[in-house]
C-alpha cells in the first residue's frame, strides 16, 4: 500500500481499501444516490431476472473498461481521451452483447436494446474519466466491482418489487397462487416510477437515522 | 499597439499522437470483438436453431423433426437450416411422416410488430396453434394473446383452400361474436393485439397455404430421411 501526505501532514491512502470497493455499495450508490443510468434501470427492472441480467452485464462492462482504460490511462492523450473511452467501452459492450445471445436467448430477446445502450450509460462514462483514468489498475478494478454490485443490488431489488407485485412471482416462481390478482401496473413504465420513488425514500430515511445515531454517539463521545 | 489584446494560442500539438492513440484503441477494440465473435458464432447458431425447433414442436404437436423448405416463384424448395426469404418448416414425427408446416407471420400489435410462428395442418386444413417469436404488448393486457385459455380455443382454426386460394378470409370478431370455424374471438381488452394476430395469420395464410397445398408431395419426398431433418 502506498501513502501520500495529505493537509495538515495527515497520511492519505491511495491503496486498495475497503472504502475504495464499499463506495458504490451505498454512499455513492450509482441508482440511489447518484440517480445514474435511470432509462435501463426503468425499463428492464419488471422482473427480477432481467434486472439481474442488466445488472451483471453492466458491471461486466464497468469493469472490463475501468481496467483497460486505467492500463491505458499514460498513453491516451487528454484531447481524445473521451473518445478513446468510449471506443473501449463499445467494445465491452459488443461483446456483451453477443455473450448474452450465447448464455440464453429469451433473455436476450427480454433485455432488448437495452444491453446495446448499455454503451450510453452514463454511470460507465463517468466511471472511466472521473476514477479509472487517474487510479491504479487494481483501484479502478475494485472501485468499478463495488459499483457494478451496487448497481446490480438496485436494480435487482426494483426488479424483485415489481415483479412479486405484479406477477406474483419471484425468479419466475410463482408465490401465491391462483387466488392472487396481479398488480398489472407495477410491471408497466408507471410502476417502475413509483417503486424507484419509494425506494429512494426508504434509502434517505435509513440514511438520516444514520446520520443521526452517529451525530448522537459523537456527541456523548465529547461531552464525557 | 497598447489598445490591441494580445491572443494567446493553446501550444499547438502535433496530430499523430492522437490518430496513433485512437487508431490503436481501435485496432485492439477489432481484434478482441472478432475473438469474441468467432467463439460464439457457433453456439449463438445452435441456440437460434433451437429455437426455432422448439417453437415448432409446439405449433405441430407430435413433430420431433423438421425440414425447411423456401417459397420460389410459386414452389417449394428443400433449403438449410439458414435458408433466407420466404420460408417454411415441415415437422415430421419419428417415422418421418409429414404432421404439418410451421410459417413465420407477423402483423402490428399495440406497441409494436408481433412476431409469430404457426402451425398447419395440411390434411385437416386446420391451423393448429402459434407461438409468439417476439413482441412488446402490454403486460396483462395485450400480452394475454399467448395465455388466455378462451383466445387459445380458437385453435385449431379452418384455413380451407379451395381452388387455389383461401375459402374464407380469418377474421377477428368481437368478444363473444364468433360464429365461424375460420373466425378468431377477442379477447375483451386487448382487441387490437387480438386482431393483430388475425390479420398476421391471414396475410400469411393467403399467400402460403395454396402453395403447401399444391406441393404436399414434395413435403413428403423431401422428410428427414432424405438428409435435410435435424431433432
Amino acid at each position: 500500500m502506498t501513502t501520500v501526505t495529505g493537509q495538515g501532514g495527515r497520511k492519505k491512502e491511495e491503496g486498495i481499501t475497503w472504502e475504495v470497493f464499499a463506495q458504490g455499495l451505498w454512499r455513492d450508490n450509482p441508482v440511489l444516490v447518484m440517480l445514474l443510468g435511470l432509462c435501463p434501470v426503468l425499463a428492464v427492472s419488471n422482473s427480477a431476472i432481467n434486472a439481474l441480467a442488466m445488472g451483471l452485464a453492466t458491471t461486466f462492462v464497468l469493469v472490463s473498461s475501468g481496467a483497460l482504460v486505467s492500463l491505458l490511462r499514460h498513453l491516451i492523450p487528454k484531447q481524445v481521451r473521451i473518445a478513446t473511452y468510449i471506443v473501449i467501452i463499445a467494445t465491452f459492450v459488443t461483446i456483451v452483447d453477443y455473450l448474452i445471445q450465447a448464455i440464453s436467448l429469451d433473455l436476450y430477446n427480454a433485455l432488448g436494446a437495452f444491453i446495446q445502450l448499455i454503451v450510453v450509460n452514463c454511470i460507465i462514462l463517468g466511471r472511466a474519466e472521473a476514477y479509472a483514468s487517474r487510479n491504479t489498475l487494481g483501484r479502478a478494478v475494485v472501485n468499478a466491482t463495488g459499483m457494478g454490485i451496487g448497481f446490480t443490488l438496485a436494480l435487482l431489488a426494483l426488479g424483485s418489487i415489481r415483479e412479486i407485485l405484479g406477477a406474483g412471482s419471484l425468479f419466475g416462481i410463482d408465490l401465491f397462487g391462483k387466488g392472487f390478482e396481479p398488480w398489472v401496473v407495477m410491471i408497466m413504465p408507471p410502476g417502475g416510477f413509483i417503486v424507484l420513488s419509494l425506494l429512494l425514500v426508504a434509502f434517505n430515511w435509513i440514511n438520516q437515522r444514520l446520520d443521526k445515531r452517529i451525530e448522537q454517539s459523537e456527541g456523548c463521545g465529547h461531552g464525557s | 499597439m497598447s489598445g490591441s489584446r494580445e491572443i494567446r494560442h493553446a501550444p499547438r500539438t502535433s496530430p499523430w499522437p492522437l490518430i496513433a492513440t485512437l487508431g490503436g484503441v481501435a485496432m485492439l477494440s477489432g481484434l478482441l470483438v472478432v475473438a469474441v465473435y468467432q467463439f460464439t458464432r457457433p453456439i449463438i447458431a445452435e441456440n437460434q436453431r433451437r429455437a426455432v425447433a422448439r417453437a415448432i414442436g409446439k405449433v405441430i404437436p407430435g413433430a420431433v423433426a423438421n425440414r425447411a423448405f423456401r417459397l420460389e416463384n410459386g414452389r417449394l424448395v428443400p433449403a438449410g437450416p439458414k435458408a433466407r426469404g420466404e420460408v417454411i418448416y415441415a415437422g415430421y414425427d419419428a417415422r418421418g411422416r409429414l404432421l404439418g408446416i410451421a410459417a413465420k407471420a407477423g402483423a402490428q400489435g399495440y406497441a409494436d410488430m408481433i412476431h409469430m410462428l404457426y402451425g398447419y395442418d395440411p390434411v385437416s386444413q386446420r391451423i393448429l396453434g402459434f407461438e409468439v417469436l417476439k413482441m412488446a404488448e402490454t403486460p396483462g393486457l395485450g400480452d394475454k394473446i399467448t395465455t388466455d385459455e378462451g383466445f387459445l380455443a380458437n385453435f385449431p382454426l379452418d384455413a380451407t383452400v379451395e381452388g387455389g386460394k383461401l375459402k374464407h378470409e380469418i377474421v377477428t370478431v368481437k368478444h363473444g361474436r364468433k360464429r365461424n370455424p375460420w373466425e378468431i374471438d377477442a379477447i375483451s381488452g386487448a382487441t387490437i393485439s387480438s386482431r393483430a394476430v388475425g390479420k398476421a395469420l391471414n396475410a400469411s395464410a393467403r399467400r402460403l397455404l395454396p402453395v403447401v397445398r399444391s406441393q404436399l408431395d414434395v413435403l413428403r419426398r423431401n422428410g428427414p430421411g432424405t438428409g435435410g431433418g435435424k431433432r
